[in-house]
């Protein structure tokens, strides 16, 4: 697996029951990465964020894995691009 | 001959100079192309445009390109015709139809905004360019990229269908079949476009490639004479086209190229793929992601890049949006074939069955004009009508018994 480091831009979305969860700090905790927040939405249905992460490409890939296990929608930040 | 003034974040407004980018680095937001509209209004009028060849070209002063365009110069200026037969069906007084099923080369829309992506990757010197796509818009890429000589790639999800492959490999390009869901698909196409200097059309191009599709609303003025239908019913997939077709009537209008009144702008998604006329329903600003299934494929994105701004588009010209179920969509297909002789892909569909609904509801009054989208080929999406269009009738090679079944059939 890759050891150089990536800057990658991602869009999350968070279901309802993710919206008062510290989603993005328990991601800066658990995997060595640095989360930046630029922009974020959030209504009591639904919050979506645009987030920069930073950090070795391994723990990138488990940082996104962990995003999805608990239910986040990660797409990359151009969102579908299969027209 | 540009008359573009840069790229400016559609988020927070802050500019760029031009070059193939497409988010702003301080709030990720999409960027769009920006002109400078006192020059354009000075050097160019409504007489000269008249008088350009029948091709989306003719506004060229409004599209994104530096220098004369490469690629794509037969695309564009497709029929608008207005529809009589399927207007009595519906029971509305003046209804017409902006048909794109019969674009130059590969019979959708696509050939618009791929004309001014690939004329642009000329431009920043790409050799290579590339999509992912399971239908209209890979066909477009492979037949102008080896129209212009350039290399593409065009990546699919592995399990597509042999026909959709058959009219993208055709042209020579390298298709790649990815092992994987479409949004694995998205995610390796978005690595890509980072790592290798590709022009990716809708990505790194997709500033300049969004505005290939203002021709499609610049067309509809114009052939219109040079005013607006009262309302446009417009379909949605990643929400790009219906937000172009309002830019360019506001750009006609600023230029002042317009008379009458504006038009309201109406989105229309399969109910299968339904993000943004769900959040339009729901009156919301974020769109929900959704997992599509229907079969108009080619509006079956399910997390939209244009929602947000497609729902303001709905919203600000006081129009509205609708969804219609699989079911619905070929009927509609059926009945625009068989009142206009037009063959629409399942797209086309969708956009005729939401026009029918919204008429329907009285959302859409009857007395007032209407254009309805048509934005791709029936030959494309065969597979959603078979066997739902009826079988020939088999006779023996005798007059009597052709008669006998004419005589069934109505017209003895």
């Amino acid at each position: 697996m890759s050891r150089s480091n990536v800057r990658k831009k991602i869009n999350l979305t968070f279901p309802q029951h993710l919206i008062k969860e510290p989603v993005v700090y328990n991601v800066g905790r658990k995997f060595n990465v640095v989360t930046n927040i630029r922009t974020a939405s959030v209504t009591d249905e639904i919050g979506i964020m645009a987030l920069e992460i930073t950090g070795e490409e391994e723990e990138y890939q488990k940082a996104v894995e962990y995003l999805r296990e608990i239910g986040v929608r990660v797409d990359p930040i151009e969102m579908d691009i299969v027209e | 001959m540009g008359f573009v003034d840069g790229l400016q974040c559609r988020e927070c407004g802050r500019k760029y100079e031009v070059s193939p980018v497409y988010v702003c680095e301080f709030c990720f937001g999409p960027l769009e192309v920006m002109y400078r509209y006192d020059e354009i209004r000075e050097r160019v009028t409504v007489g000269e445009i008249m008088h350009r060849p029948k091709t989306m070209w003719r506004y060229r002063e409004l599209l994104p390109l530096d220098q004369e365009p490469t690629v794509g110069l037969e695309v564009g200026f497709t029929p608008l015709v207005e529809a009589h037969h399927l207007a009595e069906v519906m029971g509305v007084r003046e209804l017409y139809i902006k048909n794109d099923s019969v674009n130059y080369p590969t019979l959708s829309f696509k050939d618009r905004v791929v004309s001014v992506a690939l004329s642009k990757a000329k431009e920043f010197g790409f050799k290579v360019v590339a999509c992912a796509s399971t239908g209209n818009l890979a066909n477009s890429v492979a037949a102008l990229a080896a129209s212009a000589g350039l290399d593409s790639y065009v990546f699919v999800p592995f399990d597509l269908e042999q026909g959709k492959i058959l009219g993208t490999l055709i042209y020579g390009t390298n298709l790649i079949g990815v092992r994987g869901s479409y949004d694995e698909v998205n995610r390796l196409c978005s690595e890509i476009a980072q790592n290798l200097e590709w022009g990716f059309v809708n990505i790194n191009l997709r500033p300049f490639y969004a505005e290939g599709s203002k021709t499609f609303g610049f067309e509809i003025a114009e052939q219109m004479g040079w005013k607006l239908p009262r309302h446009v019913v417009v379909p949605m997939a990643g929400g790009s086209l219906i937000t172009k077709i309002w830019k360019a009537f506001r750009e006609l209008e600023e230029l002042g190229f317009l008379n009458g009144t504006s038009a309201k702008i109406y989105g229309a998604q399969a109910s299968g793929s339904s993000p943004i006329t769900v959040a339009l329903k729901e009156g919301q600003d974020l769109i929900k992601p959704q997992k599509p299934h229907t079969i108009a494929k080619s509006l079956a994105i399910g997390n939209p890049a244009d929602g947000y701004y497609s729902l303001k588009v709905m919203r600000e010209s006081e129009g509205w949006g609708e969804d219609v179920t699989d079911a619905e969509i070929i009927q509609a297909m059926k009945l625009l074939a068989k009142t206009e002789g037009i063959f629409t892909e399942t797209a086309g569909g969708v956009t005729v069955g939401v026009t029918q609904k919204l008429v329907r509801q009285g959302v859409i009054p009857r007395d007032e004009s209407i254009l309805i989208c048509i934005t791709g080929n029936g030959l494309k999406t065969q597979e959603a009508v078979m066997g739902q269009v009826g079988e020939p009738v088999i006779i023996e090679p005798n007059i009597n018994e052709f008669q006998r079944v004419a005589r069934l059939r109505g017209p003895l």
